[in-house]
């Protein structure tokens, strides 16, 4: 096989290339200013980027290119220049918990333990249920990411990796349409990368929710994605190119490594992004 | 060098080994007898007080000295040779009535201290004698509905150090219920903050002097008609006014500079304003409160002295000011025991500060 056989969707500037009711997060002609003394700073410009339901995508670009301002634009932190942003069909107004987010810092509250960042979000989301409900949902995805001892420990007192590993129970316990990841693992040794890849991909089996992840690793857009999603190089940055990954699921590492079209992948990636 | 270190080293394993066996079930710590460290947090304060107290000694000798010798060639000058013989000898002989009067040394100071220890001992028998003998009497005059007859000798010098302690908490516990909201609520918003600004910047650097008269100005009008203790509202009040800046621009600063990440994260989840408040906000820049409530504790007993002397209130001010309005013989050794259980009191309410801030804060590297 050669490289040109691979199945490349490349998403058109103008027009949908899916059903509208296969549509998760909808952004059109997406634009993002930053106004500076010497004049307007232009980021995005043009950006279209539809992404399905139950998809998981990964963003990959040269660092400064704006895909941090896409997703924090998306989760609603970052107001919106030009165009629109709409999850299932309705613009998003500001941010809100049916778009979780797993930032790059595990941006845990240190004077909580584990368990109580947990509960932060699930208390706002499920007002109703009761008090031990709650508590059940928390601890359920506290185990779900290998924490079950450590439910009570302050979050000052846990390593980053185990801190980040509540910050991915905190996201999908609030139970989002989209989760927006920020180059969660960006910080952690590439062995701790691994394991929290592994907990996260199979959380993700499980619960099927859309993903949006940004990452600098090409082994890591493969590993995770249905479909890795290239930037330009700002400024004026929009999609440059959309690879679809049609590895079976769920994968595991070493058949993914031991595939044949995992180089032809990775070749793919690396030559758009050393062009 | 080298061999007495891996000697210790191997001594320490074999003592931690001892001690893992033989104590693991009683869960004792086991003290960590090292002279060295002994010697670092033991021996070098001990002799850097030794130290102090010996520059002190000598240069208070060195002061009596000058005075005495002024004293006797005063005497000569005066009254001729006679005269300053007998100052000689009655300043050697250690009569009170021609002590030179200046700095005094340790061994005074200590005997003072003795002194008003006794003293504090005599006036509390006093005041029991006195209730003892009252009881009967007020039991009646209650039963008739006239106030109870109290004690009204002179205060102990520790019953001024606890009404100085009363006035400098009622001042705290001011600053801290005005400076913490107004800090809050400047922090909480850009607008208050730069509207408020200025009267910040103005009053910050007031002296303590200015605001106990402002103070006065407004509760003695305020207080004509009634009997109540205006003195020691006059005293609390400025005391609260002048220390509850540090606290109010620390707390401004606190709520204002969290992380902004937290914010974020209490945005994803739409975390109510109050919730924002008070699940987010407070608990983060809970340090840098206490950090100003720590200087203004500090600062509330700084002025205090200053204010209490001004204000005619009693306690450890009025008592230094009394002593040297007073001009006695062991005056000055007094005020230098005031100066030192002042000190004292203020490292102590700093200590308690600290380990309050220590038990409520995430942030457990506060020091000093």
């Amino acid at each position: 096989m050669v490289v040109e056989d691979i199945k490349v969707k490349e998403t058109h500037e103008n027009g949908i290339s899916f059903p509208s009711d296969k549509i998760m997060l909808d952004l059109r002609d997406l634009k993002k200013v930053y106004p500076t003394p010497k004049g307007d700073y232009v980021v995005l410009e043009h950006l279209n980027l539809q992404i399905l339901k139950e998809e998981f995508v990964t963003i990959i670009g040269h660092s400064g290119c704006g895909k941090t301002t896409m997703l924090s634009m998306i989760a609603g932190l970052n107001p919106i220049s030009g165009g629109n942003i709409a999850v299932l069909g309705n613009p998003i107004k500001g941010p809100g918990p049916d778009r979780g987010v797993i930032f790059q810092s595990p941006s845990l509250m240190p004077w909580m333990s584990a368990l109580q960042n947990v509960m932060l979000g699930v208390n706002r989301v499920f007002p109703h249920a009761s008090k031990a409900q709650r508590r059940d949902i928390a601890k359920y995805y506290l185990h779900k990411v290998g924490l079950d001892g450590a439910f009570d420990k302050k979050a000052n007192e846990l390593s980053q990796g185990m801190q980040q590993r509540v910050g991915i129970a905190r996201a999908f316990a609030i139970k989002p349409k989209v989760l927006l990841l920020d180059e969660p693992f960006g910080m952690l040794d590439s062995l701790t990368r691994g394991e929290l890849q592994d907990i996260l991909i199979e959380i993700w089996n499980k619960e099927k929710i859309t993903a949006v992840m940004i990452t600098h690793d090409v082994d890591e857009a493969i590993f995770l994605a249905d479909r890795v999603i290239m930037m330009t190089s700002g400024p004026r940055a929009k999609i440059g190119d959309a690879l679809e990954i049609n590895f079976n699921r769920p994968r595991t590492r070493k058949e993914v490594l031991e595939h044949d079209d995992y180089y032809k992948y990775r070749k793919h990636l690396i030559d758009f992004l050393e062009h | 060098m080298k061999q007495s270190v891996t000697v210790n080293k191997t001594q320490d394993l074999k003592l931690a080994n001892a001690a893992k066996a033989g104590l693991s079930k009683l869960k004792i710590k086991t003290p960590k007898f090292d002279l060295k460290t002994l010697a670092k947090k033991f021996a070098v304060p001990f002799i850097s007080i030794l130290l102090f107290i010996g520059l002190w000694h000598m240069g208070a000798r060195a002061l009596y000295n000058v005075e005495a010798d002024y004293k006797i060639q005063k005497a000569l000058a005066d009254q001729g040779q006679v005269a300053a013989d007998a100052m000689a000898a009655c300043i050697a002989s250690g009569d009170i009535s021609c002590q030179p009067n200046t700095l005094p040394s340790p061994v005074q100071v200590w005997e003072s201290f003795n002194t008003l220890i006794a003293d504090h001992k005599v006036i509390s028998a006093d005041k029991l004698a006195f209730k003892e003998k009252t009881a009967a009497l007020n039991e009646k005059r209650v039963a008739e509905g006239k106030a109870p007859i109290t004690y009204t000798g002179r205060p102990s010098f520790v019953d001024q150090i606890f009404t100085s302690l009363k006035t400098v908490f009622a001042g705290f516990v001011l600053a801290f219920l005005i400076a913490v909201p107004i800090g809050i609520l400047i922090g909480l918003s850009e607008t208050l903050r730069n509207s408020f600004n200025w009267l910040i910047q103005i009053f910050k650097p007031v002296s303590p002097v200015v605001w106990l008269l402002l103070v006065f100005m407004i509760v003695k009008t305020m207080t004509k008609d009634s009997n109540s203790d205006s003195a020691f509202i006059i005293s609390f009040i400025s005391v609260g006014l002048c220390a509850m800046w540090a606290t109010l621009v620390n707390t401004a600063m606190g709520v204002s500079s969290v992380d902004k990440d937290y914010i974020n994260v209490a945005k994803v989840l739409k975390l109510g304003p109050l919730q924002k408040v008070f699940k987010v906000i407070l608990p983060s820049s809970l340090p840098l409160i206490f950090t100003g409530l720590r200087i203004t504790l500090s600062v509330a007993w700084m002025v205090l002295i200053a204010i209490e002397l001004l204000a005619q209130s009693p306690g450890l001010g009025s008592f230094v000011w009394e002593e040297f309005q007073n001009g006695a013989n062991d005056s000055n050794s007094k005020i230098i025991v005031a100066m030192f259980i002042i000190g004292i009191i203020g490292f102590l309410l700093d200590r308690i500060m600290l380990t309050i801030q220590n038990m409520v804060s995430f942030n457990k590297n506060a020091t000093t």
